[in-house]
C-alpha cells in the first residue's frame, strides 16, 4: 500500500510537469499580440510596448518558460495583470469558495442519487424506478444554466424563499478566517449568519449537483442490480435477513465501488466546472477567477487558475485509488 | 487509471480551447496596469477583516449591481469604466461634469480664469475641503496628483509597480518631457489657487479636468499606501471606501465631513458584482438589489410595465460604424462610399440589436456633444438611389469585397456577426457580393492598422465628452495607420480639426466641428450605424438617480423611499 502510494505519487511529476507545459504555451496559442488583445482598439503604440516588456512576452519561449518553472517552485504564481495582486493569495479564498460549494453539491448528489439508485434497483421495473430514471435522465441532460436561471426564477424571484445570488447578505459581510463561510459562521459563534450563509449555498448547490445526482443514480442502480444477482446475496437471503439489511449491509459496500469512481469524477468535473453555475450564481470562486481572467486576457490568471483546477483534479483522482483499498479490502496494490 | 488521464487531458484541452474561441472581452479598452511582485497578501485580508465592522442595519445602504468588478480603485492608471464609476463617489476633481450631459460645472474649485492667449489657467479652490483622511485638500495636493500623472516628480508614480497613465497621455498628449505635452508647468499660488500652465493652447483642457480620472487623491495616503494605493483609496467624495473583496463587492460608507450640507443622502453603497444579466434581473426583481446597469435592451419592457421597478436610460456616449479603407478600389471613390451609405437600413440594425434603444447615427460624434451638426441628415435607405450612384461611378454591375467582422462584443457592437448579415444581404441588393471576414481580435486591431482590410466594422466610446476624441483620432490623417484605421486623408478636414482643438472659445469651436462634419458626412470615409442607449434598472423606491453618459454617476443625491 505504500509502496504503491509512493509510486502514484511519482507518477503525478510527468503529469504535473507537462499540465505547465500546456498552461503554459495558451499564452502563445492565441494569434496576435497579447498586449495588444488587453489594450483593445484605443490602445497607443507606446502602451503596447510598455505591457509587453511588464509581460515579459519579449524573451524566447524557452527562457519564458524556464523561468515560469522556477517561479512555480517556489510557490509564486505571478501577479494578476488586472489587480496588481499577488496571484497566490488572491487564489486561495477563490479555492475555498469553489470547494464550499462543491462540498455542499457532493452531499446533495450523493445522498439523493445513492439513495435513488438503491430504491431503483430494490423496486426494478416499477413505477418507482421508471420515474426515478427518467427524472436521472432529465438530471443528465438539462444545461446548468438554464436549471440554474429557472431555480432563481421560482425560488428567489417568485417564491421569495431563497437568495438568489451571491454567497452571504451583502449589506452584512463576514469577516473571513478559514474562507469557508459556514464554518467560518460557526466559528464565530454566529448561528443565524450560518443559516444565512446555508440559504445561499441551496439553489447553487443544487444547480451543480444536479448533473453528478444523476450520474450517480444510474451507476448505483446498475451496480447495485449486478450485485443483488451475485451468489453471496442469495446466500445471506438464504440466512433470512430482511431486503432492508440485504441491501444497505450487504450489497452497497459492494456496489459502491464503481460509484465511488464516478464520485470522485465528478468532484474533480466540478470543481473545475463550475464557471456557469459560479457565473450565474455570482460565486467568487476558482471558476469565475478564472472566467475573469479570460474576459480580461490576464494571462497568468488563466494560468494559475487552470493549473490549481488541474492539480486538484489530479490529487483527487489519486485519493480515490486509495480509497478503492480501503472500501474493499480485497483490493491489493 | 489511463482512462482517467485521457479525461484529465481532454479537460485541459476543453479549456484552451475554450480560451481560443473565447472572443468576448466584456470591458472597454483596458489599460496596461501590469503587477508588481512586492505586493503585500496582508493587505487583502485587512481589508476584508474591516468589512465585517460595517454595521448596516437600519441604516440606507444602496446596493449597485454590475456585470463586472473595477480593476483598480487608482482611476488614473486605468481605463476601466468599471472603476471609475466606483472611483466618481470616492473621488471629486477640480471640476465635474453636469448631472445628465457633458456640460462642466464647480467641483473642488468653485471658480476658474482662463487667460486671453488660453495658456493659462487659474483654478481657486473649495477651502475647508478636508480628504477621508482627514488631511487639508489645498493646491499643493493638486500639483502633486498632476506630477504623479505626468512624471514630472515621479515620487508617487510606482512605475516599477506597473503603474502606467494612459488616460493622462491621451488626453495631455503625452506625458513629462514628451513633445506633444500640454501642461507645461502646475504652479502653487497659495493654499487655494492653483494654476496650469500649457506649451500651447488645448480647447478641450476644461473638460478634461472635469474627468473622473484626474480627481485628487490625498497626497498623505500615497505616502502612507504607496503602490497599494489602488486598493485604499483616499478622497475628498461624499462616500470613503470601507472594504474590497475581488470580484464580490466593494463596501462604501458615507463621509460626515463631506464639503456640501445635507450630502450624502445615503448611509452607505454597496457596489456588487453579478456577472450575468438575467440572474441580476431576477435579484433586482427579488428586492436584493436597488439599481442594476447592463440590462438587456429585450428586458427592457418588462422592466418599464412592472411597478416594483423603473427603467433607465443613459445618453448615448459612443457610436459603432462600418468603416472604409478609403486607399483601396473602388472603395477610393465617393461616389460608392455614398451608394454603400444609402445602401444600409439603419432601423434595422437599431431594432435587431438594441430592440430599439439605439439612435440611427448621422455623425462620427454622439448627440448632445459640442458641435454635433444637426443640420446632416442620415442618408436615407434608398436602393434606387444607391445603384444611380454606383453606375455613376462605374460599377453599375457591382464588384466583390471584403467584410471585416469584429471578432468580440463590444457596447457599441452588442452582435457584430448580425450587423455583418445585415450589412452583408443590403449590399447583395445593389449587386455587391461581400465576401465576410473574420480574424481575430488582436490581428484585427493589427491589421486594420496595416491597412489590410477593405470594408471593416469597428466602433468608438467617449471619455471626456469632447468631439476632439471621437473626430481626431477616428478621421484625423496624422493618424492614419493608427486610430484612424479609414486612411482618411482630407487637409480641410485636418486644418478644422487642428483649429478647434487649439481653440478656446467653445462657441468657434463648435462651428469649426459642424464645418469638419459636413465635409465628412460629404466623402462618407465610414459610415456611422447607431449611437446605443443603454437601459438600466431601479427599484421604484430609489429617487434621484441620474444615470450619466460617461457611465461614472454620483450616487451623493440618491435617496431610498
Amino acid at each position: 500500500m505504500l509502496a504503491y502510494t509512493i509510486r502514484r505519487l511519482f507518477m503525478l511529476i510527468p503529469v504535473l510537469l507537462g499540465m505547465t507545459l500546456i498552461v503554459f504555451s495558451i499564452v502563445h496559442l492565441i494569434p496576435g499580440n497579447p498586449a495588444q488583445v488587453i489594450l483593445g482598439e484605443t490602445a497607443t503604440e507606446q502602451a503596447i510596448q510598455d505591457l509587453e516588456a511588464t509581460m515579459g512576452i519579449n524573451e524566447p519561449y524557452l527562457i519564458q518558460y524556464g523561468l515560469y518553472l522556477a517561479d512555480l517552485l517556489q510557490g509564486d504564481l505571478g501577479t494578476s495583470l488586472r489587480t496588481k495582486g499577488e496571484i497566490s493569495s488572491e487564489i486561495l479564498p477563490r479555492v475555498a469558495a469553489t470547494f464550499e460549494l462543491t462540498i455542499f453539491a457532493m452531499i446533495f448528489a450523493i445522498i439523493v442519487g445513492i439513495n435513488a439508485g438503491i430504491i431503483s434497483a430494490w423496486k426494478q421495473n416499477t413505477w418507482i424506478d421508471i420515474t426515478a430514471m427518467v427524472v436521472a435522465l432529465i438530471g443528465v441532460s438539462m444545461p446548468v444554466f438554464w436549471l440554474a436561471l429557472m431555480e432563481q426564477w421560482i425560488f428567489a424571484q417568485e417564491l421569495g424563499w431563497l437568495p438568489s445570488s451571491g454567497r452571504q447578505s451583502s449589506t452584512n459581510p463576514i469577516e473571513p478566517i478559514t474562507h469557508f463561510y459556514v464554518l467560518d459562521s460557526l466559528l464565530h459563534l454566529d448561528f443565524d449568519r450560518a443559516l444565512t450563509v446555508l440559504s445561499h449555498l441551496v439553489l447553487p448547490a443544487v444547480a451543480l449537483g444536479t448533473i453528478p445526482m444523476a450520474i450517480i443514480a444510474r451507476m448505483t442502480r446498475s451496480s447495485m442490480l449486478e450485485v443483488m444477482k451475485s451468489d453471496y446475496i442469495r446466500t445471506v437471503r438464504a440466512k433470512g435477513s430482511g431486503q432492508f439489511l440485504v441491501i444497505y449491509k450487504h450489497a452497497l459496500r459492494n456496489a459502491t465501488i464503481p460509484v465511488l469512481t464516478v464520485i470522485g469524477l465528478q468532484t474533480g468535473v466540478l470543481l473545475g466546472g463550475a464557471i456557469l453555475t459560479e457565473t450565474i450564481f455570482s460565486w467568487p470562486g476558482i471558476g469565475r477567477y478564472v472566467y475573469e481572467g479570460i474576459n480580461y486576457r490576464d494571462y497568468p490568471v488563466i494560468q494559475s487558475g487552470i493549473l490549481v483546477i488541474a492539480f486538484i483534479f489530479v490529487m483527487i483522482n489519486l485519493i480515490v485509488d486509495l480509497l478503492y483499498a480501503y472500501i474493499d479490502p480485497r483490493i491489493k496494490y | 487509471m489511463k482512462l482517467k488521464y485521457s479525461f484529465l487531458l481532454a479537460m485541459l484541452i476543453a479549456f484552451v480551447m475554450l480560451l481560443a474561441a473565447c472572443g468576448d472581452d466584456g470591458d472597454d479598452a483596458s489599460e496596461p496596469d501590469t503587477g508588481s511582485d512586492d505586493e503585500t497578501s496582508e493587505e487583502d485580508e485587512q481589508d476584508e477583516d474591516d468589512g465585517a465592522e460595517v454595521e448596516t442595519d437600519g441604516d440606507d445602504i444602496l446596493v449597485y449591481a454590475r456585470g463586472g468588478d473595477s480593476e483598480s480603485l487608482d482611476f488614473a492608471s486605468t481605463t476601466d469604466g468599471e472603476s471609475s464609476r466606483v472611483t466618481k463617489q470616492i473621488y471629486e476633481s477640480l471640476l465635474d461634469f453636469e448631472e445628465d450631459s457633458f456640460e462642466i460645472k464647480p467641483g473642488l474649485a468653485h471658480d476658474w480664469d482662463v487667460s486671453d492667449d488660453g495658456l493659462t489657467y487659474t483654478f481657486y479652490l473649495e477651502e475647508g475641503v478636508t480628504f477621508h483622511d482627514g488631511t487639508d485638500f489645498n493646491a499643493e495636493a493638486v500639483k502633486v496628483n498632476y506630477e504623479r500623472w505626468s512624471g514630472a516628480d515621479d515620487t508617487y508614480s510606482f512605475e516599477d509597480d506597473g503603474y502606467a497613465y494612459s488616460m493622462y497621455g491621451t488626453m495631455f498628449g503625452g506625458f513629462h518631457g514628451d513633445d506633444g505635452h500640454v501642461i507645461s508647468e502646475v504652479n502653487v499660488n497659495g493654499d487655494y489657487e492653483v494654476e496650469f500652465v500649457l506649451n500651447e493652447p488645448l480647447g478641450f483642457f476644461l473638460q478634461n479636468m472635469a474627468m473622473s480620472y484626474f480627481a485628487i487623491t490625498s497626497p498623505a495616503a500615497l505616502e502612507e499606501h504607496g503602490p497599494e494605493i489602488n486598493e485604499n483609496p483616499v478622497g475628498t467624495g461624499p462616500f470613503k471606501f470601507v472594504s474590497w473583496s475581488r470580484d464580490d463587492q466593494i463596501v462604501l460608507e458615507a463621509f460626515e465631513d463631506y464639503r456640501v450640507d445635507g450630502l450624502p443622502k445615503l448611509d452607505g453603497v454597496i457596489f456588487e458584482v453579478i456577472p450575468d444579466n438575467s440572474s441580476r434581473l431576477i435579484a433586482l426583481n427579488s428586492g436584493e438589489i436597488h439599481i442594476m446597469d447592463g440590462l438587456n435592451p429585450d428586458d427592457a419592457a418588462g422592466v418599464d410595465s412592472d411597478e416594483e421597478t423603473t427603467l433607465y436610460t443613459r445618453a448615448a456616449n459612443n457610436f459603432g460604424y462600418l468603416g472604409f479603407q478609403t486607399e483601396k478600389e473602388p472603395i477610393d471613390d465617393p461616389l460608392v462610399r455614398q451608394a454603400i451609405n444609402h445602401a444600409i437600413d439603419r432601423e434595422q440594425i437599431a431594432e435587431a440589436l438594441y430592440a430599439g434603444y439605439a439612435i440611427p447615427a448621422v455623425n462620427p460624434v454622439p448627440p448632445g456633444y459640442l458641435g454635433f451638426n444637426d443640420d446632416l441628415d442620415v442618408y436615407e435607405f434608398d436602393l434606387d438611389r444607391s445603384a444611380e450612384l454606383l453606375e455613376e461611378a462605374g460599377y453599375a454591375d457591382g464588384f466583390e469585397i471584403d467584410l471585416w467582422t469584429m471578432p468580440v462584443a463590444r457596447p457599441y457592437m452588442p452582435a457584430p456577426e448580425t450587423v455583418s448579415e445585415i450589412v452583408q444581404a443590403d449590399l447583395a441588393q445593389i449587386g455587391i457580393t461581400a465576401n465576410i471576414v473574420i480574424e481575430e481580435w488582436a490581428p484585427y486591431l493589427e491589421r486594420t492598422q496595416q491597412g489590410d482590410h477593405e470594408l471593416f466594422m469597428l466602433g468608438w466610446s467617449g471619455t471626456n465628452g469632447d468631439p476632439d476624441y471621437f473626430l481626431s483620432s477616428l478621421l484625423h490623417g496624422d493618424n492614419a495607420g493608427a486610430s484612424n484605421r479609414s486612411f482618411y486623408q482630407n487637409d480641410e478636414v485636418d486644418e478644422l480639426l487642428d483649429a478647434a482643438k487649439m481653440a478656446v472659445d467653445q462657441d468657434e469651436r463648435a462651428e469649426l466641428y459642424k464645418e469638419a462634419q459636413a465635409i465628412i458626412y460629404e466623402d462618407s470615409p465610414m459610415i456611422p450605424l447607431v449611437h446605443s442607449e443603454p437601459v438600466l434598472a431601479s427599484l421604484s423606491n430609489v429617487q434621484n438617480y441620474v444615470p450619466h453618459p460617461s457611465t461614472s454617476e454620483s450616487l451623493a443625491e440618491v435617496e431610498l423611499d
